[in-house]
């Protein structure tokens, strides 16, 4: 009889305990959720409702309407797919086995690497974007000492078009992509290798079936960083796309001096998020999110 | 003690009503205005706010602002930071009809001596610019494209051209180049079918414009750099850009004339002083000394009557009757009516 009531007690006691490090819990990420809600929730709320707020300040999809009316949404938003997605995949062929090769180096000359990743990522995005420009235009420094040394006749168009856009947005968005994938690459065990060659794996059968699988959920997290920031991206397509690669934000800057208006800008950036919230959400099913978390957790 | 207490309050009371008062007086005799800044804000800073500002005794404070769509974001937050800002003409009648500026009062600015259409009923003129077809004389010698008809003939003058990625003059440039007279130009452009008309002269060229440029420093560097053999772009950058060295010309034949003028945002906390100070700024003697600085001439014809500016100064200028007979001038009318359509069309004909 006392033993039931004991082990209530003890029990009642457990949970008060149990429910006080949930509220611990709560307080701590408490500033961070008041952050995302004030910073993110809200503003992005205010933007969502703006969007289907017409000229005359009442309700209307005239916002919306006008996408469908004019061709050139549709193919800004192509073009912006177009570009991030190459751009990722670019980023992903060169940033891969660099990766793989700093893995492998000892940690004083990966950290040599490192630095050589890290000083371009830490210069002005601005300065680097008007430095391709001056590379690579048409009498600029790469032209003209392909042109002395007789190598091609006529300059090549490396800028104001896509190739030059490509140029520009890769070299910036490659160590969002090195850094999680070498993260990810050096915690991987080198001992599994060593037992897959023991069992008789050779070197590449070891590399495509025991080391690429463990170093996904890095690529995954650099591909999915790159894909986003990438949809994003102003500055550098406006300057080395010289007008011919026009990107959602570019639209999105030149609406709001076009129509005056904050609605007609965030129509634009609602259609692009929910476009990218479904590519997501596809490709999350193709490779599992779940999966990913887990792995990267550990 | 307690006398001493009553005192030092009293005091205190004084000093801080002293300061109130002057805090007030302060802001009774200052303005702020905002500009382009660069070159262009360097000269009206040195030939025209200042000494204006000196002339009437107030303090002006300048700012740099990122054009029409600024004011209108600053007069619906109800914010207040500026009481003037430097605008295009056609900027400035869009936000007119927009509802966002005060009317200007001509009783108090005198434009009796204006060029004809040089102000509107939001924006007091104050300089004159032109849009040209400048070309690279190392590539064209001193044969290049003089007309909008040779900018667009590609097997006559083969080349890369550049035009601006939004419609500002492009439109007028191209039917000027397919042939309709200078006075029809915006008779054409009053219908979708006539804008598309001149898109299509435009998509005719369009394998060969190589960049299409958002800002005056740009179309200046495509130049200077030799990226591109010709562009369209204003005549000022294009004069600043020989004195630095660039092989680069233009014929008045070319020419779109527009203006660029002062207005006053809705609720404008210093209006009335507002207003005085653009009466001033309109006077002969400032834009004599602005146009100094830069190749854009005065909206006061006084200036050239008076002989205010040197005569081969003056011949640079867009505005001088030498310069201003072969041009078309820039229709602000038309640009209320039809930039946002106009522009969508633009759009649509650069992403094809």
């Amino acid at each position: 009889m006392s033993g039931i009531i004991a082990e209530k007690l003890n029990e009642q006691g457990l949970q008060r305990v149990a429910s006080k490090e949930r509220l611990t819990f709560f307080g701590l990420t408490l500033p961070y959720l008041l952050i995302v809600v004030a910073l993110i929730i809200i503003p992005v709320g205010w933007l969502f409702y703006l969007s289907f707020i017409g000229r005359d300040g009442s309700f209307s999809f005239e916002n919306y309407e006008r996408m469908t009316k004019s061709r050139a949404y549709i193919r800004i938003f192509i073009t912006t797919f177009k570009i991030s997605i190459l751009t990722t995949l670019i980023c992903a062929v060169i940033g891969y086995p660099l990766s793989y090769f700093m893995s492998q180096l000892s940690r004083k000359w990966a950290n040599i690497c490192m630095i050589g990743v890290l000083i371009p990522f830490w210069t002005s995005l601005l300065v680097r974007t008007y430095a391709w420009l001056v590379l690579l235009q048409k009498k600029g420094l790469l032209n003209n000492i392909a042109i002395d040394i007789g190598l091609i006749s006529e300059p090549i168009k490396f800028v104001h078009n896509t190739t030059g856009t490509l140029i520009g947005m890769v070299h910036i968005m490659l160590p969002f992509l090195i850094l999680p994938l070498y993260a990810n690459m050096r915690s991987i065990d080198r001992d599994c290798l060593k037992a897959a060659s023991s069992l008789g794996a050779t070197p590449t059968r070891a590399f495509w079936t025991v080391f690429f699988p463990l170093s996904v959920p890095g690529l995954l997290a650099g591909l999915l960083i790159v894909f986003v920031l990438c949809l994003g991206f102003y500055v550098t397509p406006a300057i080395l796309g010289g007008g011919r690669v026009i990107m959602a934000a570019m639209k999105i800057s030149s609406n709001i001096e076009l129509y005056f208006s904050w609605g007609a800008a965030s129509a634009l950036g609602v259609v692009l998020l929910i476009v990218t919230s479904v590519i997501l959400f596809i490709a999350s099913k193709l490779v599992s999110m779940d999966q990913l978390g887990n792995r990267s957790a550990k | 003690m307690t006398f001493n207490v009553i005192k030092s309050v009293s005091n205190y009371l004084t000093i801080a009503g002293m300061v109130m008062a002057g805090g007030i007086a302060n802001a009774d005799d200052t303005l702020r205005i905002v500009s382009w800044g660069g070159a262009y804000q360097k000269g009206q800073s040195l030939g025209i706010f200042q000494p204006a500002a000196k002339a009437m005794g107030i303090t002006v404070k300048e700012d740099t602002y990122g054009g029409i769509s600024d004011v209108k974001l600053m007069v619906k937050s109800g914010a207040d930071k500026f009481d003037i800002f430097s605008s295009g003409a056609g900027n400035c009648a869009s936000g007119g009809a927009e509802g966002i500026l005060e009317k200007l009062d001509y009783s108090v600015i005198d434009v009796s001596n204006h060029l004809p259409g040089m102000y509107s009923e939001y924006c007091a003129g104050a300089d004159i610019f032109s849009v040209v077809a400048a070309y690279n004389t190392d590539t064209y010698g001193d044969n290049g494209p003089k007309t909008w008809a040779d900018f667009f003939d590609v097997e006559k003058f083969p080349g890369t051209r550049a035009m601006r990625n939004n419609v500002g003059a492009q439109l007028e440039a191209a039917l000027l180049g397919d042939g309709v007279p200078m006075d029809q130009v915006y008779e054409v452009l009053d219908s979708e079918e006539g804008i598309e008309r001149a898109l299509d002269k435009i998509r005719s060229i369009k394998p060969h414009i190589a960049v299409w440029w958002s800002s005056g420093a740009q179309h200046a560097q495509l130049m200077k750099d030799g990226e591109v053999d010709m562009t369209t772009g204003w005549n000022g950058r294009f004069d600043v850009a020989k004195e630095d060295g660039a092989k680069v010309a233009y014929d008045w034949q070319t020419g779109i004339m527009d203006w660029e003028g002062y207005g006053i945002p809705k609720g404008a906390k210093n209006k009335d002083l507002a207003m005085k100070y653009i009466a001033e700024m309109m006077k002969p003697e400032y834009m004599a000394e602005f146009a100094k600085y830069i190749t854009y001439g005065p909206t006061n014809s006084k200036v050239y009557e008076l002989g205010l500016m040197e005569d081969a100064r003056a011949l640079q200028m867009p505005s001088h009757p030498e310069n201003a007979q072969h041009q078309l001038t820039l229709s602000t009318e038309w640009y209320a009516k039809w930039r946002t359509i106009a522009s969508e069309m633009y759009t649509e004909m650069m992403t094809e």
